[in-house]
């Protein structure tokens, strides 16, 4: 284990846990709901993350921007568990260690991940995007006889209304606009029940009355979800932000409310370098 | 309704069971009146020929499902099923190598093949394939097994597209290499053959022909059967998402390994069933069914009846071997040529397959039909632009990462 771990370990031991565990009962008694801990990656010699260290709270919606090649793709991949840290240590609440999970482990226990281009099952309807994300048992044998009850229904039904496609429900999804495609991802993100969701460049593509709702959408699902919002359009960080984390060359630039990040010559530097 | 009306109204519309019906009528009154009652002169007559054709091209039809299972709603290419069903075919044929008994042609108790090379027991791997049931067992859990082992490796290092497609391809051509060998037991180039009996039953008498005809056809609709329950489940619809969008299924929490095992073996072990049927039919089994060619065959069944479709893997392996067998008589020269040009053709024209052009037909008359009630001027020709644009997309990931052939009504 890295240092970082060591330093967690100890941070733990008084309390209910002993210790990070590869897998448990999620532990948010400290009120830290994902902690990234001196995270370096290096592709063939690159470090694409460099000691980045990063905490989000329990109901959190952080901000994270960072010119291309910042990392911010990267650090989502650690956190979901694409890829494996050179160094340091990624943890899900108190006890979950993350880098030990596969990628379905870690979805399963509460992480859901948007990607950047909007990957839905496009020869699916609508709703079978919906029931497929859902949270349930998702071993095989379950899924061979799985029937939809009537609850599940309905918490479809709901989630159709909330993404705004209860009018598209038997489309087949390769056939939605840009848009849709977006915010059914982010509907079925929300199928799994996960604790954090991580959003990379979830506007991007969408027309501003889209763009209005999903900063709508993202302020009443803060407090009960913590969200990670990549994006590049500032306008809307500057809708949702409260606080802003800027990434550049694989670790933390800046931190803070977006005022004071706008402000920080560092990050003028970076930004208006380029 | 009750679970089980519900599965069968879940699996086929009346229209499919009515034709289902008829179809088992067929195999299981027509065909056996045909070849056994009605006498040798009438036109009717089914001839010892036609049935042993047909019986073979249904082992195929089998083999070929297994192959949609895997191909057209999973997305995993194996250019090696002719393997599993070989596999499937040497278990069935060692054991009616040991029910030929005393009566070869060296009158001893070890298949002529060991008398040959002078062995003086029967090797290992062929311990207690004197019992049925054994060599029964054999047939469903050596492919099973194989390719439940294989398929673990792969897909946990992640090997997909053409690099699976070509694993697998090297999988059949090295085991064929295996088999052509006298010492390893196979019984060299020639195989197994010149079976007597099976089960207690000479082989070769038409009322035995019979009944591994009926058994064929039956293993077939429960085959079909079982496909359309397994891609009509959530399951199914969980294997075809892999094939689309494979990392979003993974970041859904579903763990994608056990999801292309499953398909993966069983798919295997269809294939194994197919061969052990295969064997007593055609009288024959030999290490040529490993050749890498017999596995591409297998895939061209299927894209030219229509992948993810299963009914069109049946239709794929009637036309393309009904196809073979008219050639291979009239001019049997040009049957290679005329294999590799219906590839071309399928590709570049019929994505979908047979079953995909008479979707495509379909629906064209039906927007015509609609345009003519409702008197608005018919679209068929951005619908049809439309089609053929999924078509262009279709073939050109046909290899790596085919594309839906059928959207399943929910």
């Amino acid at each position: 284990m890295t240092a970082g771990a060591v330093i967690h370990g100890t941070g733990t031991a008084g309390g209910a846990s002993v210790g990070h565990l590869a897998t448990g009962e999620l532990d948010l008694s400290h009120g830290t709901v994902l902690t990234l801990d001196s995270i370096t990656v290096s592709f063939d010699g690159f470090k694409a993350l460099n000691d980045l260290s990063l905490a989000i709270e329990v109901g959190e919606l952080r901000c994270v921007i960072g010119p291309n090649g910042a990392g911010k793709t990267t650090m989502m991949d650690v956190i979901t568990g694409k890829t494996r840290p050179d160094e340091g240590g990624a943890f899900f609440g108190q006890t979950i260690d993350l880098t030990r999970l596969s990628e379905a482990e870690i979805a399963q226990a509460g992480i859901g991940r948007k990607f950047q281009k909007p990957t839905i099952f496009e020869h699916h309807t609508v709703f079978e995007n919906l029931e497929l994300a859902m949270k349930s048992d998702k071993r095989v044998r379950r899924t061979l006889r799985a029937r939809l009850g009537a609850a599940e229904r309905d918490r479809i039904a709901d989630m159709l209304a909330l993404i705004r496609l209860d009018g598209s429900t038997d489309r087949v999804a390769g056939l939605l606009s840009h848009g849709q495609k977006q915010w059914l991802e982010i509907g079925m993100l929300l199928m799994q029940e996960p604790k954090v969701l991580l959003l990379d460049e979830p506007v991007a593509g969408m027309s501003d009355d889209e763009t209005e709702r999903t900063a709508e959408l993202f302020l009443s699902l803060a407090g009960q979800h913590s969200l990670v919002v990549v994006e590049h359009d500032m306008a809307f960080i500057g809708k949702i932000a409260k606080k802003v984390t800027v990434l550049h060359e694989g670790h933390v630039l800046a931190e803070g409310p977006l005022e004071q990040v706008q402000n920080d010559p560092r990050v003028i530097e970076v930004y208006l370098g380029r | 309704m009750g679970p089980i009306s519900r599965t069968i109204s879940r699996l086929y519309g009346p229209k499919a069971w009515t034709a289902l019906a008829i179809a088992a009528l067929v195999l299981f009154v027509g065909v056996p009146l045909a070849n056994l009652v009605v006498p040798p002169s009438s036109p009717f007559h089914l001839s010892a020929y036609w049935v042993t054709l047909v019986g073979k091209i249904m082992c195929y039809a089998i083999a070929a499902l297994a192959m949609d299972l895997v191909w057209g709603y999973a997305g995993i290419l194996s250019l090696g099923h002719g393997l599993f069903f070989a596999l499937g075919g040497y278990a069935m044929g060692m054991h009616l190598m040991r029910e030929i008994g005393r009566d070869g042609v060296y009158k001893s108790d070890l298949p002529d093949f060991m008398v040959f090379l002078d062995w003086k027991a029967v090797p290992w791997h062929w311990w207690n394939t004197d019992h049925f049931w054994w060599a029964a067992l054999l047939v469903v859990a050596v492919p099973g097994l194989l390719a439940f082992v294989f398929g673990y490796f792969a897909f946990r290092s992640r090997i997909k597209g053409v690099y699976l497609s070509i694993i697998t391809q090297a999988l059949t051509y090295a085991a064929m290499l295996l088999f052509f060998r006298n010492e390893t037991g196979f019984g060299g180039n020639n195989g197994f053959t010149d079976f007597k009996r099976i089960l207690g039953f000479p082989i070769a008498t038409p009322a035995t022909r019979m009944a591994l005809f009926a058994i064929t056809g039956a293993v077939l609709i429960g085959t079909l059967l079982l496909g359309r329950y397994l891609v009509t489940s959530r399951y199914g619809r969980i294997l075809t998402a892999i094939r689309d969008a494979e990392a979003r299924v993974m970041f859904c929490g579903y763990n994608t390994l056990h999801y292309k095992l499953f398909i993966w073996t069983l798919s295997a072990v269809i294939c194994g069933i197919a061969g052990a049927l295969y064997v007593p039919q055609v009288g024959i089994i030999n290490p040529s069914e490993m050749s890498p060619a017999n596995s591409i065959e297998m895939a061209i069944w299927v894209a030219v009846g229509g992948r993810g479709t299963l009914v069109g893997a049946i239709l794929g392996a009637f036309l393309v071997n009904g196809g073979k067998s008219l050639f291979t008589q009239v001019f049997p020269e040009y049957w290679l040529f005329v294999l590799g040009a219906l590839f071309i053709v399928v590709t570049l024209f019929m994505p979908d397959g047979v079953v995909g052009v008479f979707k495509r037909f379909k629906r064209t008359k039906r927007a015509a039909d609609e345009a003519a009630a409702t008197g608005i001027a018919p679209r068929t020709a951005s619908t049809r632009t439309a089609s053929h644009a999924d078509s262009a997309t279709a073939s050109a990931s046909m290899i790596a990462t085919p594309g839906a052939s059928e959207q399943p009504a929910r």
